[in-house]
């Protein structure tokens, strides 16, 4: 009996320290007074974090992240919209086939996707780094786009666009009309998720950096290399807050977690 | 003024793919008519609506509105109204949003948008609920809304794919009255489909009863109900005991029967279970079941033609099961079939 209702508590526990004490540890490491990264911190201090910001590389790589992730995941969200609405709607012959190759890049490792990149298109017809990292997230967040566009266009009724067809409107303007609004949610969670594995991607950016042209989470490693300062730990979380602030905005202005 | 010809169907056939649903259907419907289209799930109901809407364009044949031959005109340019079974209203707009939908398109001016908006919504009732969403109303109310929603378009044809088939017994006679009303007071031409032949007789003007994508009878309900031309509509409007005609005997399972007076030419005759005479006559058989339905009661009778259900009034005295019974299948009260199949 006692053993029984201990399992829950414990159970419950382990997964909260398993899930949140990386990030706490993080976090306490970045306010270390310490000249390396160190858990538990030496003494409290800022510095680190305030160093973040003067880290030029840090500044430009994270531009060039923010940059990928949204502009990828808004061409992914462009092509993957009317796609999902495409497989969900018509029969098409091979409908299985499309859904199979879209959703390739979640299956096939990165370091793969990264290496054949760079060896069969960025080598053979000199594609600039920064053209093919944006293709390379492109096709990584694509399949994200279309599973939840899709299971949301899943659960709304086809009908309503014939409604609006025989209300004046053309197929077109009901898809526009009645069709976007209510998968806005399934958008929302689609860029959400688009954008966080593309800010967070290692193994395919890292075979396509270049001169003046790395993700943040190259630098990151590359910096560690020469220096294990905290300041790493610091950049850590502030992305992690930065995360969490997106999620917040998401759910307190479009009900984000209704959706998901 | 009114037009007798303002919808017809020539030669309508629908198909789906290499599927044919609907086969060379002809069909004519003056303004103002309200129609049942009633038969068996499957003949073709949903898609001959499907094709007078324009979501389905017709293989073959035509479709003609007030006039114009619109068989080429798209759906949204036909002004046809159609309520879908499952309501279809757009979830993530208010009840008032819904109504105003297809003014806010042809680009309603806002007094007068707003005036016919708030008329359609308080002549379903739903007046207290404009601000809702679909999500938040009964069945019954989003019915009503997607009703106020087809007519405020003023649509020259309403159609209605089983419009009650969702609703409790209650609603579904509210709904009922709803739609006779909202037909009266505007006289708009309307199409309902539905399997529920009380249905259509109390409803409509006239019925077209269809069977595997054709016309089998078309007629007023009187016609429908007292005068089936054929086996089908017959046992569809509850005649229960159908004989196929041959040399003016009866064909049964036991063999030829012989009827007592002159028969008519015909494919067959058909009796309603309250049109056999009980008590008295030329047949005999044996109650094999029983039945009490508050007015009357009924009986399953096993007799040398075969089954024969038999109606009478509740008040006579019952009669047990295993009574031998004498009774008549009077030639006068049969409906005479044209049509045996
Ligand atoms: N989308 C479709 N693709 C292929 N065949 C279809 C399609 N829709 C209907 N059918 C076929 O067409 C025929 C007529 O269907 P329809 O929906 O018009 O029947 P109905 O009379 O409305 O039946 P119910 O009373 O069940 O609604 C049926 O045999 C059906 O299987
Ligand atoms: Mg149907």
């Amino acid at each position: 009996m006692m053993a029984r209702n201990l399992f829950i508590p414990i159970t419950l526990g382990l997964v909260i320290a398993f899930l949140i004490g990386p990030f706490l540890i993080i976090v306490a490491a970045s306010f270390s007074g310490g000249e390396t990264l160190a858990f538990p911190p030496q003494g409290f201090s800022l510095r680190w974090i305030a160093k973040v910001f003067t880290v030029e590389s840090f500044r430009d790589s994270f531009f060039m992240s923010l940059f990928l992730a949204v502009g990828g995941t808004l061409v992914a969200l462009i092509l993957g919209i009317p796609a999902s609405y495409a497989l969900s709607r018509y029969k098409l012959p091979g409908a299985e086939t499309i859904r199979t190759i879209v959703s390739a890049p979640i299956i096939v490792p990165g370091i793969i996707v990264g290496l054949s990149l760079l060896r069969y298109i960025v080598v053979p017809f000199q594609v600039g780094i920064t053209l093919a990292l944006f293709l390379a997230h492109t096709a990584l967040i694509l399949p994200y786009a279309v599973r939840v566009v899709s299971a949301s266009l899943g659960n709304l009724r086809s009908d309503i666009e014939e409604a609006a067809v025989l209300l004046g409107s053309s197929r077109l303007g009901a898809f526009f009309r009645v069709v976007l609004p209510n998968i806005r949610g399934g958008i929302m969670s689609a860029f959400i998720l688009g954008f966080v594995t593309s800010f967070n991607q290692v193994p395919v950016s890292l075979f396509l950096s270049g001169p003046g042209v790395r993700t943040l989470p190259v630098d990151m490693i590359a910096y560690m290399e020469i220096v294990f300062d905290p300041s790493v730990a610091a950049l850590s979380a502030l992305l992690a807050f930065m995360s969490i602030g997106i999620v917040f905005l998401a759910e307190r202005f479009l009900g984000f977690s209704r959706y998901v | 003024m009114s037009d007798p010809k303002f919808l017809t169907l020539e030669n309508l056939t629908l198909a789906y793919g290499d599927t044919v649903a609907v086969k060379d259907l002809n069909l004519t419907i003056g303004k103002g008519e309200l129609v049942a289209f009633l038969g068996p799930s499957g003949c073709g109901k949903t898609t001959t609506m499907r094709a007078i809407a324009g979501l389905l364009s017709p293989a073959s044949g035509h479709v003609k509105l007030d006039g114009a031959d619109i068989t080429r005109v798209s759906a949204n340019k036909r002004n046809v109204g159609l309520m879908f079974q499952s309501y279809a209203l757009f979830p993530h707009l208010s009840v008032y949003e819904n109504v105003a939908f297809g003014l806010r398109l042809k680009k309603t001016p806002a007094a007068e948008l707003d005036r016919r908006v708030k008329a359609g919504i308080t002549s379903v009732g739903l007046s207290d609920y404009a601000d809702r969403k679909p999500g938040e109303l009964s069945g019954g109310q989003q019915q009503r809304v997607a009703l106020a929603r087809s007519m405020v378009m003023e649509p020259k044809v309403l159609l209605l794919d089983e419009p009650l088939s969702n609703l409790d017994a209650r609603l579904r006679l509210d709904m009922r009255s709803e739609l006779q009303r909202v037909q009266k007071e505007t006289g708009v031409t309307m199409i309902f489909v539905t399997h529920d032949q009380g249905e259509a007789l109390s409803l409509a003007d006239r019925i077209v009863v269809m069977k595997r994508g054709a016309i089998e009878q078309i007629g007023s309900p009187e016609d429908i109900y007292n005068r089936p031309t054929s086996a089908f509509v017959a046992d569809f409007v509850g005649f229960e005991n159908i004989f196929e005609l041959s040399d003016g005997r009866l064909k049964t399972p036991k063999g030829p029967v012989e009827l007592s007076g002159p028969v008519p030419i015909a494919a067959g005759l058909a009796w309603r279970p309250r049109m056999v005479t009980l008590g008295s006559g030329p047949f005999q058989g044996t109650v094999r079941g029983a039945s009490f339905a508050g007015n009357s009661r009924e009986y399953l009778l096993d007799t040398s033609l075969g089954p024969i259900k038999a109606e009478v009034d509740a008040a006579l005295p019952p009669h047990e099961l295993g009574a031998e019974l004498a009774f008549d299948l009077p030639i006068a009260a049969a409906a005479a079939l044209r049509t045996f199949g």
